[in-house]
C-alpha cells in the first residue's frame, strides 16, 4: 500500500464516523432516537451507547464552526442577548448556534436534546452552560452528576461511592425513563472492553512521539486524534479499527523516519520537541499550527488531547466494575486535576518525550485551564530548568486571535531555543 | 447614635485590618486554638468552631492592597481577587492562619488551591467539593465527608475533636448570628435610612474575621439602637443588589448605589454569612447531617449552586417582590465567570416580568466611579417616573 493510500485510511475512516453521526443526529426525528447532549470531559459515552441514544457535544459543534469561519457570528448573536464578552465562548458560539436555528457545523439541523446530560467533570463553566440550555430547551430532561474534583491529587473510596450512588439513582434511572429502554450491564461491559482497547491504542499513538523525529504532532494533530475517543464512538468497534489503523500508519511512519504530516505535506527538519499546555486557537488552526511547523517545531505531549481522559499514567476503563470506572473516569479527566498533579504530568510528558521546551498557550475565556497557568509554568521551569513560553489566544472568538503577535513571541522563543542548542552542543563537545 | 457610630467604626477596622489581628490575638489567648481562612462563598463555619478554632472569611484586598506579585501568577483577563488573596498570603499576612479551605465556587478558586498547594501555603489546604446532588442520601453524605475531612485536618493541628456537643453548641451560635443579621435586613428593608449600606457592611464583614460570640454581641447591639427611630428618610428607590457574591466592590462603590439615590435592601455581598435560611437543627446526635441538611434544603440562590429544581431567576424575583424593591442592580466582578454567565439568565426572565435593572462590572481595586453613579443614577430616576405603576402589574 502506498504511502498516501495509508495516510488516508485513518482519515477516512474517522470522516465516515463523524458524517455517520451527523447524519444519524438529522434523521433522529424520524428514526425515533433519542438525543442527547453532553460535554466532552468527563463524557459518560458507554452509558449513552447503552441506552442506544445518540450524543449531541456543544463544545465540538462549537470548535467545528470556528474552524468554518461560523463562531464570529454566532458570537455576537449571543452577546447581543445580554452574553459577557468575557466568558467562555464556547458557550457564546453555542447559544449563537441555537438562537440563529440550530444548524450544526456540517450544515445539517441538530435536533433538540431529549436528555441534557452534565457530568460536570473539571469546568463550572458546563454547569452555567447547561442552566442555559435547560432555559431553552424546556422539554429536555436535565440529568447531572456532579464529578468530584482530585482537590487532594487522588480519587477516594467515598468519591466513588459517591458517583456510582449518583449513577444509580439519578442518571440510569432518568436514562431508562427518557429512552424507553432497561439498562443492560452486560451491554455496558461489552462497550467498555471496546473502550479499554481504544485507550490501548490511543496510550500507544501519543507514545511514538518518544521516536525521532517524532513520527506525529501530538498537539495539532492530536486534537484529530483524539476525536473519536471522545464524542462518543469510545467502546466501537469502528474506534478501534480507527486506532488500530492510525497506529499502522504512524509505524510506517516511523520506519522510514517520518516526520509529522502537515497541511502542507510532510514536516522536514524537526529542530524543536514541545510540550504545550492549553487548549489550540480554532478560529486560526492552521496558521496557529504553520507558525510552529515552518520553525521545525513538533509538540510532543499536550495537554488539551487529554482533557477527554488521561490514559498515560495507566488508567483504562474496567468492564469488571462498570459503574465505578465510569465514575473514576469522570474524576480522572486533565481539568479534574488539581493543579501540583497537573506539573507533575506536565513534567513526565517533558521528561519522556524528551522536550526541548514547554509552551503554555493561556486562553482568554477559559479559567478552568488559564487560572494557574503562570505558577505552573514557573514551576515547570524551575524544576526542570527547561525554556517555557508564553502566548495568548482564545478558542472560537477571532477576535483574540493576533497572528503578528502570537508569531513575534513564538520566533523569539525559537531563536532562544536554537541559541540554547548551540550554547549546549558546544558544552558537550 | 454615638454608640452605634463607634460600633460601625469599629467594624469598619476590624473588616479591613488585612493582617487579620483580631484572629491572631484570639488565636494567641489559649493553647490548642487553630485559625482556617476560607474563601467566597460560603463554609460552614460551625464545625471549625466545634473543633476549637475559629473560620476567618478571606475576600481579597479590595483597594487596600496594592498587588505586585499576585498579577505575575494571573493573566489579565482573570478577576482580580485571586491575584490579591496570593499576594497576603506571599506578604506574609496571613501567617498566623493555620489551613485554608476554598469552597467550590469556581475555577478560578479551585485553582487557586491548587497555588496554595504547590506553595505549600499554610498547615493545610482544603478545596472543598460542595455537593450539586442535593439528595440528602447521596449529596448529604458526599457533604458530611468532606466536613469530616476538614476535621480531620484541624484536629492534626490541635488534637480536638469536634463532638456533638460542641457542634451543637457553635450551630446556636451562628443560628443566632444569622437570626440577627436578617433582622437588620428586615428592620431596612422599612427603614434603610436608620442603618446605611456602607454601614451595614462594615458590621456584616467584621462577622467574618472575628469569633461569632463577639459578632453576635455587636449584632445585637446594633439591633437594639436601628429599632429606635433615628435617621431622616429620603427620598430614594428601593433595589437589590446581586451578583457581587466573591470579589467584592471597593467600598466607595457600596456607597456610590445609595449617595446614586437607591436604598439596597437586600444583596448577596456576604451571602455566606447568611447562606443558609432559617435554623440549623441544633439539638441532634448527627449536627453534620443536620448542617448538611440545612445546605441541601435551606441554601439561598447562588451562582455556584446548581439551579435545576429550583430556577434562580423566580427566587430572586421573589426577593425583590418580599423587600418590596423598585429593581435590582446586577454588579458582577470583572470576568466573574459564575455571575456574568448567570447574567443573561436573569435578565431574559426579568425582561419578561418587567423587572427593571441595570448591570455593570467593578474591580476590587478600582474606586473610580463616576460613571456607575451616573448610570446608577438615571436609573432611580426612572423607576421614580414609573412610581404610579402598579407593583402587580411589574411583577406579572
Ligand atoms: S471554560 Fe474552558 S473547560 Fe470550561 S467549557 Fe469553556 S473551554 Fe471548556
Ligand atoms: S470573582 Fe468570580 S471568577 Fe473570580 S474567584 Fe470569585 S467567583 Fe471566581
Amino acid at each position: 500500500m502506498s504511502k498516501e493510500a495509508q495516510k488516508e485510511q485513518s482519515m477516512i475512516l474517522q470522516k465516515e464516523m463523524v458524517e455517520g453521526l451527523f447524519n444519524e443526529l438529522a434523521a433522529a426525528r424520524e428514526t425515533g432516537k433519542k438525543v442527547c447532549y453532553t460535554f466532552v470531559p468527563g463524557n459518560l459515552s458507554e452509558l449513552i451507547r447503552t441506552f442506544d441514544m445518540l450524543p449531541v457535544y456543544p463544545e465540538i459543534n462549537a470548535l467545528q464552526n470556528a474552524m468554518r469561519k461560523k463562531s464570529a457570528a454566532y458570537i455576537k448573536e449571543a452577546e447581543r442577548n445580554a452574553h459577557s464578552e468575557d466568558v467562555c465562548t464556547y458557550v457564546k458560539c453555542d447559544v449563537g448556534m441555537m438562537l440563529k436555528g440550530n444548524i450544526g457545523p456540517t450544515g445539517q439541523p441538530l435536533p433538540p436534546p431529549d436528555i441534557l446530560l452534565l457530568s460536570y467533570t473539571g469546568c463550572f463553566t458546563f454547569m452555567k452552560w447547561f442552566e442555559t440550555l435547560k432555559r431553552e430547551y424546556p422539554n429536555a430532561r436535565v440529568v447531572m452528576i456532579h464529578t468530584p474534583y482530585q482537590e487532594n491529587g487522588e480519587i477516594t473510596p467515598a468519591m466513588v461511592e459517591y458517583m456510582v450512588r449518583q449513577l444509580k439513582t439519578e442518571v440510569i434511572p432518568q436514562m431508562e425513563a427518557v429512552s424507553g429502554i432497561r439498562y443492560d450491564e452486560e451491554k455496558l461491559k461489552g462497550i467498555l472492553s471496546l473502550s479499554k482497547e481504544a485507550e490501548d491504542w490511543i496510550t500507544r499513538i501519543f507514545n511514538t512521539t518518544k521516536h525521532r523525529p517524532s513520527p506525529i504532532d501530538a498537539y495539532f494533530a492530536g486534537v484529530y486524534y483524539i476525536g473519536p475517543i471522545n464524542i462518543g464512538f469510545r467502546g466501537t468497534r469502528e474506534a478501534v479499527d480507527y486506532y488500530k489503523a492510525l497506529y499502522g500508519e504512524i509505524q510506517e511512519r516511523i520506519r522510514l523516519g517520518l516526520g509529522p504530516i502537515t497541511p502542507e505535506g510532510e514536516m522536514q527538519e524537526e529542530k524543536f520537541r514541545l510540550v504545550v499546555e492549553g487548549p489550540p486557537n480554532w478560529t486560526n488552526f492552521r496558521e496557529f499550527w504553520k507558525i510552529f511547523y515552518d520553525m521545525g517545531a513538533v509538540i510532543v505531549a499536550s495537554s488539551y488531547t487529554k482533557v477527554g481522559g488521561v490514559y498515560d499514567l495507566g488508567w483504562r476503563h474496567d468492564p469488571s466494575r462498570p459503574l465505578e470506572s465510569l465514575a473514576e473516569y469522570c474524576m480522572n479527566c486533565y481539568t479534574n486535576l488539581n493543579i501540583p498533579q497537573r506539573i507533575d504530568l506536565l513534567s513526565k510528558f517533558i521528561r519522556d518525550y524528551e522536550a526541548d521546551g514547554y509552551i503554555t498557550n493561556s486562553i482568554k475565556s477559559c479559567n478552568s485551564f488559564s487560572a494557574g497557568q503562570l505558577s505552573m509554568m514557573r514551576e515547570i521551569e524551575d524544576r526542570l530548568e527547561v525554556p517555557v513560553g508564553f502566548i495568548e489566544s482564545d478558542l472560537v472568538d477571532p477576535r483574540y486571535f493576533s497572528y503578528s503577535n502570537i508569531k513575534n513571541r513564538l520566533e523569539s522563543y525559537f531563536q532562544m531555543l536554537a541559541q540554547r542548542k548551540i550554547i549546549h552542543a558546544t558544552a558537550t563537545v | 447614635m454615638e454608640v452605634l457610630k463607634a460600633i460601625i467604626q469599629r467594624c469598619k477596622h476590624l473588616a479591613f485590618d488585612l493582617n487579620f489581628s483580631r484572629a491572631k490575638d484570639w488565636k494567641a489567648e489559649a493553647k490548642g486554638r487553630v485559625v482556617v481562612g476560607y474563601m467566597p462563598i460560603y463554609f460552614p463555619r460551625e464545625i471549625v468552631h466545634a473543633a476549637g478554632g475559629m473560620a476567618v472569611g478571606i475576600f481579597g484586598g479590595g483597594d487596600r492592597k496594592q498587588v505586585v506579585k499576585g498579577d505575575a501568577y494571573y493573566q489579565s483577563y482573570i478577576c482580580h481577587i485571586p491575584r490579591s488573596i496570593l499576594e497576603l498570603a506571599l506578604d506574609k499576612q496571613m501567617d498566623h492562619f493555620d489551613g485554608f479551605v476554598f469552597p467550590s465556587i469556581c475555577d478560578v478558586i479551585r485553582n487557586l488551591s491548587g497555588i496554595f498547594k504547590q506553595k505549600k501555603i499554610g498547615k493545610f489546604v482544603k478545596y472543598m467539593d460542595f455537593p450539586q446532588n442535593f439528595l440528602p442520601e447521596i449529596g448529604g453524605a458526599f457533604y458530611q465527608e468532606e466536613m469530616r475531612h476538614v476535621l480531620h485536618l484541624i484536629r492534626e493541628i490541635n488534637g480536638r475533636e469536634a463532638t456533638a456537643a460542641s457542634l451543637n453548641h457553635a450551630i446556636r451560635l451562628y443560628n443566632h448570628n444569622r437570626r440577627l443579621i436578617e433582622t437588620i435586613y428586615d428592620i431596612r428593608q422599612e427603614y434603610p435610612w436608620r442603618l446605611s449600606m456602607e454601614e451595614f457592611y462594615y458590621i456584616l464583614r467584621a462577622g467574618t474575621v472575628i469569633p461569632v460570640e463577639e459578632h453576635n454581641a455587636i449584632l445585637e447591639q446594633v439591633c437594639e439602637r436601628i429599632r429606635k427611630d433615628i435617621g431622616t428618610p429620603q427620598d430614594k428607590v428601593k433595589v437589590v443588589v446581586s451578583g457581587a457574591f466573591c470579589e467584592q466592590p471597593a467600598i466607595g462603590l457600596i456607597r456610590a448605589i445609595e449617595e446614586a439615590g437607591c436604598y439596597v435592601v437586600d444583596d448577596d455581598y456576604m451571602l455566606g454569612s447568611r447562606m443558609i435560611t432559617g435554623d440549623i437543627a441544633d439539638d441532634t446526635d448527627k449536627p453534620l447531617e443536620a448542617i448538611a441538611h440545612a445546605y441541601l434544603t435551606q441554601s439561598r440562590y447562588s451562582s455556584s449552586i446548581y439551579d435545576v429544581n429550583d430556577p434562580k431567576e423566580y427566587r430572586l424575583a421573589k426577593i425583590v417582590r418580599d423587600r418590596g424593591a423598585d429593581g435590582v442592580i446586577f454588579a458582577s466582578a470583572s470576568f466573574c465567570d459564575p455571575s456574568l454567565l448567570d447574567a443573561p439568565i436573569f435578565q431574559n426572565a426579568f425582561n419578561r416580568m418587567g423587572i427593571r435593572y441595570i448591570a455593570f462590572q467593578y474591580s476590587e481595586n478600582i474606586n473610580q466611579f463616576k460613571v456607575i453613579k451616573e448610570q446608577v443614577g438615571a436609573f432611580s430616576d426612572s423607576i421614580k417616573l414609573w412610581e404610579d405603576e402598579p407593583a402587580e402589574a411589574i411583577y406579572a
